[in-house]
Parts: structure tokens; C-alpha cells; sequence
């Protein structure tokens, strides 16, 4: 692998006495995809969300290309960088956290009109693009609650990519869903995959983290336990805890 | 001593200029208690606690204490300080005050119930905090306490008789400088009563079609 | 801040909370008397049941409490009834404060999932037996907290029968800033007394809400 586009050294989280994350590094190549996987209460969505500093590390610094991402500076300043840094790093969660007050067009258009200063026109141009993508453009007009939980999700998906991000970080993304709606949105995810888009993905779908992703990365208990590539690490897993996780799991799906 | 409402018609012209005054003072102590809710909301929530501690007091006192006890204060105790304010205007301040702490709480609490997902959906795009107030917290705040808010517009115009006893000539004390002259109560109350009933009517019919035009924008 | 006046004129005014402690329990045992007949005519199935629910919640809360107060002390004698102020004042109270209950257990017992009358009428009560048993003991728990908001605001409703000239807590403060032209201490005083009224009403209230949750 090339130089890491997205780096994370000796990430450690407390709360407290509990340590929820011990001393994790990975380094992520450009246009990689990686699943991480694990029990809840693994470490996995914390580390997702310390990747644009939301859930803030106790120690360890995580890197975008030359940039680095949880910088200690004076508030004001860190502010500043923090809003510049998350421009490149798109977000996609569990419960969509669409704005209710908006339509589709308003979300979409909200943070490139206000945040990269684009007209009116070019944001709009930007949301069908987007939206063409994501399957989605006859609901350009349509209001969250108006929508399937899965529209929602390609909704926010086309939302984060309006933005160009460099990378997009997907926090359980299907796990709300209803399971006739998780197709339509892991077709979105596998077609932003074709596209090499680099992809840091938390999941319980096995199925899925085999079929697309590049690396799975196995948590628990705060440790990365095991990585490699899906097939590796599905058929042929070196420890035991991955083996009795994936047991357990494989015998929940069926 | 019976009823006669024949007396009414000739006091008309007296009474609808009271309601006049009663909407006068209704309006503008909305007004006031709007803007003075909104100031104090955002005081309480994020200003330094030492800076808002005045407020917080403020909100404490008015909240636990009568308003017309409020407004004797505000009335007589202006005029001890040696600021003599027409009675209208000191009834504009006591109600305005007095709804400004009870729109206050409810904005407080209309901030507060956005979701935090709200928050983390614009803070990973960016967005600063100033811009998620404004674009994201603020327009579904304000969907969730308009109605509140209206219902305590209505109260204010029912509780504006109060200010008939610090001597704004509104509809209740109109109504009562005519009792003073036909001896005839329980027909001017009621005549009185009737017009708030149709003022309230009216309110409630504009806070209305405020609240559809906020709730057909989701 | 003039203390020695206040040392002096507090016996007054405790007298005077007193008064306006009574004319709060008469009158919101009235309302509460009133609520819940007002909430069963507004649910029955009898349509002039209903109506006549309307219309008292509708004219109540439409006009100001101080009109009908003036309605009832100063109008009364016209229509042949005769009370004394304070009495005027609790069941004009009571009656106006009745209709603001009156909202508050409809909407309780409204909030009540519809699933559980369904419940209980499908094992064969009746659905007076289904209200009674079922609806009526989680609706009860449901509408503690908005009827102390109604306690609350009745409290500092009772300063209005000032107007009638009882006297009560705000009557006695305004007629001792009237003689002494000392606003801020009389204020001070009769808010103290207040704030100490309402916020221990509430912490009682507080206490049969959490009580109740617990079952």
C-alpha cells in the first residue's frame, strides 16, 4: 500500500474508568473500502465517529491525507478546522438525521450553498446530480417524513457526496431499516464502491461486508482483533473470538 | 332589581373603543413578550451563568407570583423611582414581562427537543455552530413552540382585563366607568364578555392559519 | 430596603395568605369538582351532554376570569344571588379554573392508547367497566403533572378577587403600597409568600407524580 489517505494512530477513548477503545492503529488506502465489524459495544461506531472528531479521542491522532484531523488548537481555531476537515469527510448514520423541516432539495443544498458559497443554480444542478445517483430525483420536492426509511437513507447519502467528500464514513447505515428497504441502499453503497470512493463502513451485515468491501477489520472490546481480506477472515478466521462472533452471527441470519 | 339590556346601545360606541384599546395592548404586549421570550431563552441557555443569573432570578420571581401583584409593582413602583409612565404603558410591561418568562421556558424547551442527531448530521457537513442554530435548531424549534407560544397570546388577551385596575381605560374598566353611570353590572359585564369572546374568536382563527402555514412547510 | 416596615406589617400579611390559601384549596377542589364532570359530559355519548361541555369549556376560556368574577359578585344580586366576597370568589374561581381542568383530563384520558379500551371491551366489560377499570386509573397517572401546571396558575389566580376587595394576600400588599408608598417591600413580601405557596405545591405535586409512576 501506497502512502495511508486516511490514518489512524494509537487511537485510545476513555469514559471515564472504561476504556473503549485501546491503542488502535489502521491506516486506509485511497479508494480502499473496509468493513468493521463486531458485538455492540465493540469500540467500532466510536472509532468511526472519532475519525471526524465527533466523538473526540483521549489520546492518538487520526490523519486525512496531509491534514491533521483532531488538531489541538485554541477553540476558536479548532472550530474553524474541524467544519474545514469535515467538509472532506462525509457522514451517513444509523437514524439518517435528515432535517425535518427541509425537502430533499433543502438538505441536499443546505451546507454546499452556505458553506462553499455556490448559487442557487449550481446547488440545485448539484442535488439532481446527486439525487440521479442515489435513484432518488422524482423526490426532489418531497419532505423527510414523506419518504420510506429506505429513500431517507439515499437521501443522506446524496446529501454527504454533495459535499465531495474524499472519504465517507457509514455508521450502521441499514440497521434501522425494515429488511425489505436494505437492498435499495446497500445498491447505492456498492455503486459508490465501483466508483472507488474510499469507504470506512461499520456494519452488522456480513453478507455485504464480503461481497464489497476490500478489508474487514473484526473489534471487540475495544481491540481490533483481527483484519484481513473477507474472504480470509470469513472462511478462515485465525481467532477464536472472530470465529465464535461470526457463529453467532451467521446462525442469528439464518 | 331584573335585567333591562336596553341600556346597552346607548354605551356601544364606549365599549368598541375599549376593545380597541384591549387589542392595543394585547398586540404590543405580544409583542414585547415575544422579543423579551426569545432574549431571555437565549440568555439562559448560552450566556455565561454568572451573566444569566439575573435572568434566572428574573424568570424565578415571575413565574411564582400573581400578575397583578406584577403589575402593582411595575405601576407604583415606577412612579417611586420617579418615572412617571402613562398606565398604558406600564401595562404593556407588565404583560409584556409577565409572558416573556412563560414564552421563555416554552422556547427553552423547543430548543432543547431538537434532536441531537440534528446536530451531528450539520456538524459533519460542516457547518459551524452558529450555522446549525440558525439553519438547523432554530426553523424546528420555532414549528414546535408556535402553538404554545399561541396559546399563551391568548391568555395575555384574557388577562389584560387585570390592567383595567391600574387604570387603562380598556374594555373592563370602559364597561365598568358604564356601570358606574346606569347601575346596570350584569349587563355591561356580560355585554364585556362577549367582547372578548369574539376578540378571543378572532385571535384563535389568526393563530390559526399562522400555525397551518408553519405546518404545511414539512 | 426598608426592613423595619417589613418586620412590622408581616403579621398582616400572613394573616392575609392565609385567606389566600383557602380561597386556592375551595377553589380548586370546586374545579376539580367541575373538571371532572365537565371531562364526563364532553366524553358521553349523549350529543346535549356534549354540547353543554362545549360551551361551558368554550365561554369560560373565551372570556377573562375576572369579568365572570365581576359577573357573579356585582351582576349576582340582579339575577337573585346574594354571596359575600369570598364566596364569589371560590366558586367563581372554581367554576373558571373547572373548565381549564375540564381540557386537561379529556385530553388524559384521550391519551390513554386506544388499544387498551379494546383490550378490555374484548374480554367482555362494559365500557363503563372498561373506563372505570382500565382507561380512568392510567389516565389518572397522566394527568397529575398538567393539573399542578392548573393548581399552579390557580394559585396565583386567587390575586384577582383583590378586585372584589377580599382580603387576600394581593389585596393587603397593594393596600400597604397605597399607605406606605413602599412598592418594593410590600412586593417583596407578598412574593416571598407566594413563591413559597406555589413552590411547595409543586414539590407535593412532584411527589405524587413520581409516587404514581412507580406502579
Amino acid at each position: 500500500m501506497s502512502k495511508p489517505f486516511v490514518d489512524i494512530r494509537h487511537a485510545a477513548k476513555k469514559f471515564g474508568e472504561l476504556e473503549v477503545l485501546h491503542d488502535i492503529s489502521m491506516q486506509i488506502g485511497k479508494g480502499e473500502i473496509v468493513a468493521i465489524i463486531g458485538p455492540s459495544g465493540s469500540g467500532k461506531s466510536t472509532l468511526l465517529r472519532a475519525i471526524n472528531d465527533l466523538d473526540p479521542l483521549s489520546s492518538g491522532e487520526v490523519w486525512l491525507e496531509d491534514m491533521q484531523v483532531n488538531k489541538a488548537l485554541p477553540p476558536r481555531q479548532y472550530e474553524k478546522h474541524i467544519n474545514q476537515v469535515r467538509q472532506d469527510i462525509g457522514m451517513v448514520f444509523q437514524h439518517f438525521n435528515l432535517f425535518p423541516h427541509l425537502t430533499v432539495r433543502g438538505n441536499i443544498t443546505l451546507a454546499p450553498k452556505m458553506l462553499k458559497g455556490i448559487s442557487d443554480a449550481e446547488a440545485n444542478a448539484l442535488a439532481e446530480e446527486q439525487l440521479k445517483r442515489v435513484g432518488l430525483l422524482e423526490r426532489i420536492d418531497y419532505y423527510p417524513s414523506q419518504l420510506s426509511g429506505g429513500q431517507k437513507q439515499r437521501v443522506a447519502i446524496a446529501r454527504a457526496l454533495a459535499m465531495k467528500p474524499k472519504v465517507m464514513l457509514f455508521d450502521e447505515a441499514t440497521s434501522a431499516l425494515d429488511p425489505e428497504l436494505v437492498e435499495e441502499v446497500n445498491q447505492v453503497m456498492k455503486q459508490l464502491a465501483e466508483e472507488h470512493m474510499t469507504m470506512i463502513i461499520v456494519t452488522h451485515e456480513m453478507g455485504f461486508a464480503e461481497s464489497v468491501c476490500d478489508r474487514v477489520v473484526f473489534m471487540d472490546g475495544g481491540y481490533v482483533v483481527e483484519e484481513g481480506p473477507p474472504e480470509v477472515l470469513f472462511r478462515n478466521p485465525s481467532h477464536e473470538r472472530t470465529r465464535n462472533f461470526l457463529r453467532k452471527h451467521l446462525q442469528g441470519q439464518s | 332589581m331584573g335585567l333591562d339590556f336596553t341600556v346597552l346601545p346607548k354605551f356601544i360606541d364606549q365599549l368598541l373603543l375599549g376593545s380597541m384599546w384591549t387589542v392595543a395592548i394585547t398586540v404590543s404586549a405580544a409583542v414585547l413578550s415575544f422579543f423579551g421570550g426569545i432574549f431571555l431563552a437565549v440568555v439562559v441557555l448560552y450566556a455565561p451563568k454568572l451573566v444569566s443569573l439575573p435572568f434566572r432570578v428574573f424568570s424565578w420571581l415571575f413565574m411564582g407570583t400573581p400578575l397583578l401583584l406584577q403589575l402593582f409593582l411595575i405601576y407604583f413602583g415606577l412612579i417611586e423611582l420617579g418615572v412617571d409612565l402613562p398606565a398604558f404603558v406600564a401595562g404593556v410591561i407588565g404583560l409584556g414581562l409577565h409572558f416573556a418568562v412563560y414564552n421563555s421556558d416554552i422556547i427553552q424547551a423547543g430548543i432543547k427537543a431538537v434532536d441531537t442527531g440534528q446536530y451531528e448530521g450539520a456538524r459533519t457537513l460542516g457547518l459551524s455552530k452558529l450555522q446549525t442554530l440558525r439553519k438547523v435548531v432554530v426553523p424546528q424549534a420555532v414549528r414546535a413552540v408556535v402553538p404554545p407560544i399561541g396559546n399563551n397570546m391568548i391568555a395575555l388577551l384574557k388577562d389584560s382585563a387585570l390592567v383595567s385596575v391600574i387604570g387603562v381605560t380598556e374594555l373592563t374598566l370602559s364597561s365598568q366607568l358604564a356601570i358606574s353611570k346606569t347601575f346596570r353590572p350584569f349587563e355591561f359585564y356580560l355585554a364585556a364578555a362577549a367582547c372578548y369572546y369574539v376578540i378571543n374568536l378572532g385571535l384563535e382563527a389568526g393563530l390559526r392559519r399562522i400555525e397551518r402555514r408553519i405546518q404545511t412547510a414539512r | 430596603m426598608d426592613f423595619d416596615l417589613i418586620l412590622r406589617v408581616y403579621p398582616f400579611f400572613l394573616e392575609a395568605a392565609w385567606v389566600t390559601i383557602q380561597l386556592s384549596v375551595y377553589s380548586i377542589a370546586l374545579g376539580l369538582a367541575c373538571g371532572a364532570l365537565g371531562a364526563a359530559a364532553r366524553l358521553s355519548r349523549s350529543k346535549p351532554a356534549r354540547a353543554a361541555g362545549a360551551v361551558y369549556v368554550s365561554v369560560i376560556r373565551g372570556t377573562p376570569a375576572l369579568i365572570q368574577l365581576f359577573i357573579l359578585y356585582f351582576g349576582g344580586p340582579q339575577i337573585g344571588i346574594q354571596l359575600d366576597a369570598f364566596e364569589a370568589g371560590v366558586i367563581g374561581l372554581g367554576v373558571n379554573i373547572g373548565a381549564y381542568m375540564t381540557e386537561t383530563m379529556r385530553g388524559a384520558i384521550i391519551a390513554v392508547d386506544k388499544g387498551q379500551g379494546e383490550a378490555a371491551r374484548t374480554l367482555g366489560m362494559s365500557r363503563a367497566q372498561a373506563m372505570r377499570k382500565v382507561i380512568l386509573p392510567q389516565a389518572a397517572r397522566l394527568m397529575i403533572r398538567p393539573l399542578g401546571v392548573n393548581i399552579n396558575a390557580q394559585i396565583k389566580g386567587t390575586a384577582l378577587v383583590a378586585a372584589i376587595s377580599v382580603v387576600e394576600l394581593t389585596y393587603t400588599a397593594q393596600r400597604y403600597i397605597g399607605s406606605t408608598y413602599k412598592p418594593f417591600e410590600m412586593f417583596f413580601l407578598a412574593g416571598v409568600i407566594y413563591l413559597v405557596i406555589i413552590y411547595a405545591t409543586g414539590l407535593g405535586i412532584s411527589y405524587l407524580d413520581r409516587k404514581a409512576a412507580l406502579r
